[in-house]
């Protein structure tokens, strides 16, 4: 499919230099088109739009409480399709805004069957207040609040989502924009709830120089941190890039060692994580094949 | 309904301020070696890179991305003279 080269975010956004999501951002924009209502809780891309009364954003944006992202974007689909309104909605949230202060009305959303798409894009801790520990912060991982390391396991944010059996969710990261960009064009296809979680490499938050945001992302997903996939109706498919890193995954110590966060981790935690990552693929690659 | 006196932020460009003044080191590509396979342009987070790989060096920000992903090495971050 051909990415369209007209660009919806104004130059220029206040994200920080080399900042993922709005790489992520530009691509979902680009397949999403003009009639769309982006709805943003509290998160980065709430305060990189611009300060009143100017914005970098060239699409209706509302940008609304913490906790209620999704309940905000089922109004407004009833709303538009009262009025007889093709208007799609899109909910482009942070990772604190999904897994942990938007989840319920997330849930409530998908349970309802609102016909919209929840995008989460996930840095791995509370970005724009300075880097606190959230739900979605990996085993080891340093933030402000977790100086020596976050001692739980990331919350597996697809499983709760695969449990509302939406019509379709996908995972991708914002180094394969194609593949995004794509992605969010399938989903903007289906009637229903759908749910996109895309990887954004935080350059200040994981402590590695900017211009290593998209190495990184590659990383992780080759390594099997990340693993892309879809399901549409149930059905999953692995995509490309983490169908070779389940053949042969790269070193997990390649992404470890490029990111300051994972300096106080103990190589018992690591270790913890390589079986966890061994056990995601199998798992996924075991159901892929229909054996389980 | 009079438009104009809704609460409402309106889409500028600059809308941020001229983010090419956060630069420290500032892309420059070499014509020669560059092959226009277009990744420059791809992966600018800000979109700064126009397709013939012309930077608006107006706003961009100077994460050099566009080097590190650059196949043929043809973009070198040089530092600002200040």
């Amino acid at each position: 499919m051909e990415i369209p080269k007209e660009e919806y975010i104004l130059r220029c956004t206040s994200a920080c230099a080399g900042c993922s999501a709005s790489l992520a951002l530009r691509y979902v924009l680009k397949a999403c088109g003009p009639d769309i209502a982006l709805v943003v809780p509290a998160c980065c891309t709430s305060v990189i739009q611009g300060i009143y009364p100017n914005t970098a954003f060239n699409v209706p944006v509302y940008n609304i409480a913490f906790a209620s992202a999704a309940a905000c974007a089922s109004g407004m689909i009833a709303g538009f399709r009262k009025q007889k309104k093709n208007t799609k909605v899109v909910v482009f949230a942070g990772d604190g805004g999904t897994v942990d202060i938007g989840i319920q009305a997330m849930s409530g959303a998908f349970e309802r069957g609102t016909d919209f798409l929840y995008i989460c894009y996930d840095n791995e801790a509370y970005g724009n207040t300075g880097m606190q520990r959230s739900g979605a912060t990996p085993l080891g991982a340093a933030t402000t609040t977790t100086p020596a390391g976050k001692n739980e396991w990331k919350k597996d944010l697809d499983r709760i989502v695969e449990a509302h059996n939406p019509p379709y969710l996908a995972t991708a990261c914002s180094a394969y924009p194609k593949d995004l960009f794509n992605k969010v064009k399938k989903a903007l296809s289906i009637k229903g709830p759908k749910f996109i979680h895309i990887l954004a490499p935080c350059p200040p938050g994981w402590r590695y120089p900017t211009e290593k945001s998209v190495e990184i992302g590659k990383l992780a997903v080759k390594s099997g941190v990340w693993v892309l996939y879809e399901r549409e109706y149930g059905k999953l498919t692995i995509n490309g890039p983490s169908k070779a890193a389940i053949i042969k995954p790269s070193p997990l110590s390649d992404y470890i060692k490029m990111q300051g966060r994972f300096k106080t981790a103990e190589a018992e935690q690591i270790s913890k994580m390589e079986q966890r990552i061994l056990a995601n693929q199998n798992r996924l690659a075991l159901e892929e094949k229909g054996i389980c | 309904m009079n438009e104009d006196i809704l609460a409402i932020s309106r889409p500028v460009k600059g809308a941020t301020g001229k983010t090419g003044s956060w630069r420290v080191f500032k892309p420059v590509i070499d014509r020669e070696a560059c092959n226009q396979c277009g990744n420059c342009s791809m992966f600018c987070p800000d979109g700064v890179i126009s397709e013939d790989t012309v930077v608006d060096l107006e706003f961009c920000k100077g994460c050099g991305i566009c080097a590190n992903e650059c196949p043929k090495g043809a973009i070198k971050m040089e530092r600002e003279d200040k």
